[in-house]
């Protein structure tokens, strides 16, 4: 953290248990002293007890979700690599910058090691012969953490040649970004780390795991995936997989935010909690700030359709979730109480995307501009009712066919599910029109009531038409 | 003139060093080469081309991607103020008028002492802390116009040095990697089975 | 939906049938059946079964990248209709693709009204209007209307990115063409996209302009007209253009084109995409310099000398005068007394024309088309390889010129094989060359050393192994014309002992010399080769000189020879389009043709026959060299029999070892490959002895760049100013021993004279070597250059 007294963030006090959080309440727990202290390595060195391929199977059973956004499970994506290629990398994912989300930052100012035990295991366990961790530029605290963390751990042994004495030599190699949100997406993050412009690649063909970073097999993993494999290294996969659901294992970091008493970063039991009880539940948020009414949140980062009061009862699962006409995403969720404008609000997430895109493809760079360009029209009051029609046309060129959206018992609307079908490389030129999709399926009238009708103005006519 | 120093040289080989290709330490040393000169200078693309083996237009258009690195001059302090969504529902928009009200600059201009330049961002990961900005990219949290009036003054007063370093410096404490530590890179020219994967061989 | 499958029915044709082709793959197009090939990508198997699927940021010749999304398609692997890029996605069996479904229409509308966003509607004025892939598929894909109200993109418009070259980026749409190509291609990563999202944009470096070889290709591929080359700018319209396909000889690698004209006025060049040769790719210097066939400068009427000058005649005079010169020619000194240098600029029905003209009816033995800056013609005859056997060949060996600067399409292909990792080059030159940073192994060598450097490295155990694999081929060429091609050769036979089965792969540079010495523009019994004739010409044996498209004082290395040997002939005719240095002093110039004012048939480095198109009237009252050949022979008392183009082609097929299979027919297109010649000299020169290195100390390597004082380079305004002009290139470190600096003047002295340079520092050069472009603006080297010697040795000293 700062030191700058106003900038501590709040700290998740709640009694559950504890994944990757469980230094968080440490001043110093993001020294090595301190996480030695509290069992830090030890999954490392269980792990280097066994075979790589017992350790990859543990991770695979113990269905350890991603937690970048798609959530693909971890295990499962390391055994895409094809056999018998190498060297393998694994690109660390810290470049967290979707609207909405905070936890990645969290996990390297406040508890570094851990993260780097997770890269130790996860390097061991797939064949990977170097490892890149990518942090976003904008977050030197992390960086300077990290760094700090890294050095402690090679001066201790546990990273680089021989680890620990064992044949196990791997280096982390702390890699920084400059500010793309684009860069996020996995295979914009192994263009950036090989010194180009942060343009994501085509998929198919390029997956990863078979073509990544130099052409070589390359696992991307989350900073908060990571984070999990040391407590899972530790306590077992029977443990891990008591917590949450068959399909949704484990806890999940939530970022909730917005127009809440207690907005906070959360870790919540996977597949389970309901977005009621993050809202509304003590050990959570406590409600709606001065009592307002909920009027739509953004379940899971900017890129996710909102939902309204009437799927506040779903858990926090992602096949539920999409089911429901949005996604879960990176764990984040954006609250509007009833005083929030909405055609403003959806301008800022539409215009965030259509900043952040990189300007390959056409759809994007053109359909993000020119839908932002319409809507700040309209939130300008310069708008027209064909406009907003006229938006509905430009997202249909970005994301043909039908674009997923909650169900509305108000409006008599059927909640549309994922996925949808895309134009666009990769999903920053959909996740400009989602908001606008949302805001304008599930909330017309206000955008209706920033029309400013113009009414024709006569004008006197000088010269007579013979022909009437 | 603006090319690396001597040092900065010695520090961007070992950079390199840490990279399968000599490309991927791009982005590295541009930052490098802000926090030497504050800016990027075109003389410092032609230099990093160099020493990255790419082309200049290929390193202008790496640098051109990012918004972190400035092209021109700016001031000591970066003043990003974040006006995504949780920060927007939360005051952002006020927060940003009462900026260029104080600091008498519409966002994307720099102060006439060149202390400082105010900059409209985009999400900073803090966003259950919002509304948030950043000087030379350290967070500040849940500001109000009173602490941003305060955070003005204490840098303006050289009170907040010894935390906040000028702009171009990103992290204070960099990664070392003791050369009999090391593992070594692992260059896809050369496909070697990783030692500790024996059945990976066959 | 009904298939037809025949065999299922008919047992005897099943018995028949050949075994399923493993490269097959069945897919169905718009509810057609359609064979693909396996891996292919579905946008090119869609165009096979004759579904085009629009496109802009496709090329056949350079990786997809999927960026302009307007391939999109539909098609189903099995899972249901998906949006796929039909451009990136290769076939898969019984992919049901649909290229028309209302999901596709709907997708590929909607790309073009985005693409169209901020697309200026300039067409009227936009040198692509009328032939723009962008306004075509708007007309045939598009929505019809922008709905678009907003202010569009702007830009300062046009920005010159080279000297040839401007970009309007309001027009761009970001398809990646030239930037891709410029990277992908030339090698010369000099554009890229700068910035990013809706403010992306194509730019050059500052002070670093797109000063590609091969910039001009940009111009040709972009699919809007946002790049533009200066020569064609505001020139044409599409629709105005007559055009024919023809052969560019701008060097010999006989890239593909078309040539294109306006009301009798050569206006553009394009390259032709051949399998075999340029892949579509020309050079700037071959796609621009038909602005010297427009040239004021030109020769456009006979001339004979008048006390200084010249007078114009008629060309029964000129004929008459030249008729006369021959006679008196061979009553003072015989037949052996004539020389005839040149022929390698025209075509081949040029050269055979001449080459009857000197061998029958003249009766002379010295006939040569190479200006003493090549290697023996025999080595044509030695299992020659084609430019695609080298660009596939395991191993490429060079034993050449820097091929980006004498051969650039050349180095583009062997480039791309080296880059995509199908060959590896073992390189040895004097001097780092385009290709050195894609070699495998480059071996620097001094002059004098060729042989024995060779030796050493194929000595090497992992070069052993790699040469072991098998096809290799190698590309041999004078790298250095300070220095005898003895030595070439020397190391040349180095290579086929070693690697008996290696395949060669001649680099001679002069547009049309192969086909010249093939035809008969070559030495008879007891000849001599064009160093044999200037030095006889020097010592007073020669009495008449012709000069068929030959300039020896620019393109003969040993200047003061030619000087020696001009001065002494006392009778020159020059068949030229242009009154080059040594044409000034001939008694008489017969005004020749240019390049697209003559057809015939051009014969390129691996013997690839194509055909040259006439396609604008001949300047002035110039005749093609074949017609002035025949009217000269007419006038000397025979006729050699031809009245046109195709009669002289006939006379090639029947008489000329390898041209049997040359006819009008076979040349079109890719033409045809002659066949290995059998009437070629064995080639056998003894490697001269290389003196020790004295108080001169530098050795001297002199090689071409792209741009030169090369008539057609000079004469064509877009060109003339590109040529970087005579500078001697030391390493940094003798720069500094020579006590200098980088860009201060040196007095370079051979055995002969002394001639003042500026020095320019570049560690491309080997150290104990001094470089020197050849024919360039400004001193020549050439004054310090000994034919015979075997190295020519210099002394630098600061002035």
């Amino acid at each position: 953290m700062s030191t700058y007294p106003w900038a501590a963030g709040y700290i998740d006090d709640g009694d559950r248990p504890k994944v990757v959080t469980s230094r968080f309440h440490l001043e110093d727990g993001y020294m090595l002293e301190r996480y030695h202290a509290t069992g830090g390595y030890d999954g490392l060195k269980a792990v280097l007890k066994k075979s790589p391929t017992e350790v990859h199977d543990e991770v695979k059973t113990a269905t350890v979700l991603g937690r970048g956004g798609a959530g693909f499970p971890a295990g499962t994506k390391w055994g895409l690599m094809p056999a018998g290629k190498f060297p393998r990398y694994l690109v660390v994912n810290g470049d967290e910058s979707e609207p909405g989300t905070y936890k990645d930052r969290l996990l390297m100012e406040r508890d570094p090691h851990q993260l780097v035990e997770g890269c130790l295991i996860a390097a061991y366990a797939a064949g990977l012969s170097q490892v890149f961790l990518y942090i976003r530029g904008e977050m030197p605290l992390a960086h300077e953490r990290v760094a700090n963390a890294l050095n402690e751990a090679y001066a201790a042994g546990y990273v680089g040649k021989n680890i620990l004495g064992t044949k196990f030599s791997v280096d982390i190699v702390l890699h920084w970004g400059a500010g793309a949100y684009v860069v996020g997406e996995e295979t914009a993050l192994i263009e950036s780390l090989e010194g180009k412009r942060g343009e994501p690649r085509l998929k198919p063909p390029f997956f990863p795991a078979a073509v990544g970073l130099y052409g070589q097999p390359t696992i991307v993993n989350n900073v908060e995936t990571l984070s999990n494999l040391p407590w899972l290294a530790i306590n077992g996969t029977a443990a891990y997989t008591a917590i949450g659901t068959a399909t949704s294992p484990g806890t999940r970091m939530v970022a909730v935010s917005g127009h809440v008493n207690r907005p906070g970063v959360y870790e919540i039991i996977n597949g389970t909690t309901t977005f009621r009880d993050l809202l509304y539940g003590e050990e959570f948020c406590q409600g709606i700030r001065n009592g307002n009414e909920l009027k739509a949140f953004v379940p899971g980062g900017g890129s996710a359709p909102w939902f309204t009061p009437e799927q506040l009862d779903l858990p926090f699962e992602g096949r539920l979730v999409g089911a429901a006409g949005s996604m879960l995403g990176s764990g984040a969720i954006m609250v509007m109480d009833h005083t929030t404008d909405i055609p403003k609000a959806a301008l800022t997430l539409t215009h965030f995307y259509a900043a952040e895109s990189c300007g390959q493809c056409t759809p994007c760079r053109e359909g993000g501009t020119w839908l932002e360009r319409v809507l700040q029209r309209v939130v300008d009051g310069r708008g027209t009712r064909a406009d907003l029609d006229q938006m509905f046309e430009i997202g249909e060129s970005i994301c043909p066919g039908n674009f997923p959206h909650a169900a509305s018992s108000k409006l008599g609307l059927e909640a549309a599910p994922f996925p949808y079908k895309m134009t666009t490389i990769c999903f920053v030129g959909p996740s400009a029109y989602a908001p606008v999709h949302s805001a304008l399926t599930l909330f017309r009238d206000e955008f209706e009531a920033k029309i400013v009708e113009r009414k024709h103005i006569p004008v006197s006519v000088g010269v007579v038409d013979d022909h009437h | 003139m603006s090319r690396l120093n001597e040092a900065n040289v010695m520090l961007a080989k070992e950079i390199i060093g840490r990279y399968p290709k000599a490309r991927s330490a791009t982005i590295p040393l541009l930052h490098l080469s802000q926090q030497q000169n504050g800016y990027i200078t075109d003389d410092a693309i032609a230099h990093i081309a160099e020493l990255v083996g790419a082309t200049s237009a290929e390193v202008l258009g790496t640098c051109t991607f990012y918004e972190m690195f400035k092209m021109v001059p700016v001031g000591k302090y970066l003043v990003n103020i974040c006006g995504t969504m949780s920060c927007q529902l939360l005051g952002a928009d006020e927060l940003m008028h009462h900026a260029e009200q104080t600091l008498g600059v519409k966002a994307g201009g720099t102060t006439s002492d060149g202390l400082f330049t105010l900059e409209h961002a985009e999400c900073q990961a803090a966003c259950t802390e919002a509304p948030n900005m950043q000087v030379n990219y350290r967070h500040c949290h849940r500001m109000t116009t009173t602490n941003f009036d305060k955070l003005i003054d204490d840098l303006r007063a050289g009170r907040l040095e010894g935390e906040i370093p000028v702009h171009g410096t990103l992290a204070r404490v960099r990664q070392q990697i003791p050369a009999d530590k090391a593992a070594g890179v692992a260059s896809p020219d050369a496909p070697v089975v990783p030692a500790w994967m024996p059945e990976a061989a066959q | 939906m009904t298939t037809t499958e025949p065999s299922a029915a008919n047992p005897d044709t099943e018995a028949e049938a050949p075994p399923p082709d493993p490269n097959a793959v069945q897919i169905t197009i718009n509810g057609r059946p359609h064979t693909a090939r396996k891996g292919q990508l579905l946008i090119d198997a869609a165009a096979d079964a004759g579904e085009y699927i629009p496109r802009f940021c496709y090329h056949e010749r350079m990786t997809p990248v999927g960026k302009c999304r307007m391939c999109l398609v539909e098609a189903d692997s099995g899972r249901g209709p998906a949006v796929t890029v039909s451009c990136m996605v290769p076939v898969s069996p019984d992919m049901k693709v649909d290229t028309e479904s209302p999901t596709t229409k709907r997708m590929q509308e909607g790309i073009l009204e985005l693409l169209l966003a901020n697309h200026p509607l300039d067409c009227p004025v936009c040198d692509k209007g009328g032939e723009c892939p962008l306004q075509d598929q708007a007309f045939s894909h598009g929505p019809g209307e922008s709905r678009m109200l907003e202010e569009k993109r702007h830009y300062e418009k046009p920005i010159p990115i080279s000297d040839l070259v401007l970009l309007d980026r309001e027009r761009c749409i970001l398809c990646d063409r030239c930037t891709r190509f410029a990277d992908e291609v030339a090698g010369d990563a000099l554009i890229h996209f700068n910035s990013r999202g809706n403010n992306t944009h194509i730019t050059t470096f500052p002070d670093e302009p797109f000063a590609s070889y091969f910039s001009g290709n940009t111009v040709q591929i972009c699919p809007v007209g946002a790049l533009t080359a200066q020569p064609y700018r505001f020139k044409a319209r599409p629709w105005d253009l007559s055009q024919q396909e023809s052969t560019c000889t701008s060097c010999s690698v006989g890239c593909r084109t078309v040539v294109q004209s306006s009301r009798d006025e050569l206006l553009r060049y394009m390259g032709v995409d051949s399998d075999p040769v340029n892949h579509g790719w020309l050079c700037d210097r071959g796609r621009f310099n038909f602005e010297s066939v427009k040239s004021d400068q030109r020769v456009l009427q006979p001339l004979v000398r008048s006390g200084d000058g010249f007078q114009p005649v008629t060309w029964n005079a000129a004929m008459a005068e030249a008729a006369a010169l021959i006679s008196e020619a061979l009553a003072a000194g015989g037949a052996n007394s004539i020389g005839i240098i040149g022929g390698a600029r025209g075509t081949n029905e040029d050269a055979h024309a001449w080459a009857r003209l000197g061998h029958d009816v003249i009766g002379t033995p010295n006939v040569y088309a190479q200006m003493g800056d090549g290697l023996p013609n025999g080595l044509l005859a030695e299992s020659p390889a084609t430019i695609d056997e080298a660009a596939n060949a395991a191993t490429i060996v060079l034993l050449a010129p820097d091929l980006k600067e004498e051969l650039p399409v050349l180095y583009l292909r062997l480039r791309d094989a080296a880059a995509k990792r199908r060959s590896r080059i073992i390189e040895f030159a004097p001097k780092q060359t385009g290709l050195t940073s894609y070699a495998w192994r480059h071996v620097a060598y001094e002059p004098g050393t060729q042989a024995a450097a060779v030796a050493a490295t194929l000595s090497d155990a992992d070069v052993a192994v790699q040469l072991a694999k098998g096809n290799v081929v190698i590309v041999v060429g004078r790298a250095n014309l300070a220095e005898s091609s003895a030595a070439t050769i020397a190391a040349l036979n180095e290579v086929r002992a070693a690697v008996p089965g290696a395949k060669v792969l001649t680099a001679f540079r002069r547009g049309n010399v192969v086909g010249a010495l093939r035809v008969g523009m070559r030495a008879g019994a007891g000849g001599l080769d064009t160093r044999g004739m200037l030095q006889a010409a020097a010592d007073g044996k020669i009495e008449c000189l012709v000069l068929v498209g030959a300039d020896p004082l620019a393109d003969f290395p040993d200047t003061n020879l030619a000087r020696r040997a001009l001065k002494a002939v006392p009778r020159i005719i020059a068949v030229d389009t242009f009154l080059t240095g040594s044409s000034q002093q001939a008694n008489v110039v017969l005004a020749a043709s240019a390049y697209a004012e003559k057809a015939g048939t051009h014969t390129n480095l691996e013997g690839r026959v194509t055909a040259l198109a006439r396609e604008v009237t001949p300047a002035g009252s110039t005749r093609a060299d074949w017609m002035i050949a025949a009217e000269l022979a007419l006038e000397l008392g025979t006729d050699l029999g031809y009245s046109s183009v195709a009669d002289i082609t006939a006379s090639i097929a029947e008489n000329v070892s390898g041209y049997e299979d040359v006819t009008v027919a076979s040349v079109a297109g890719d033409g045809v490959l002659a066949g290995v010649p059998t009437d070629l000299d064995a080639v056998e020169i003894p490697l001269p002895a290389v003196p020790e290195r004295n108080a001169y100390e530098y050795r001297l390597v002199v090689s071409r760049v792209l741009y030169d004082k090369a008539i057609s380079t000079v004469q064509s305004p877009s060109l003339a100013h590109l040529a970087p002009g005579a500078t001697v290139h030391l390493h940094p470190l003798d720069l500094e021993r020579v006590g200098t600096s980088d860009g201060s003047e040196v007095k370079v002295s051979g055995t002969r004279t002394s001639v003042v340079f500026r020095a320019v520092a570049d560690d491309t050069v080997l150290r104990g070597t001094a470089w020197v472009p050849f024919n360039q603006p400004g001193p020549n080297v050439g004054e310090l250059i000994d034919c015979f010697a075997p190295v020519n040795d210099v002394r630098i000293e600061t002035i």
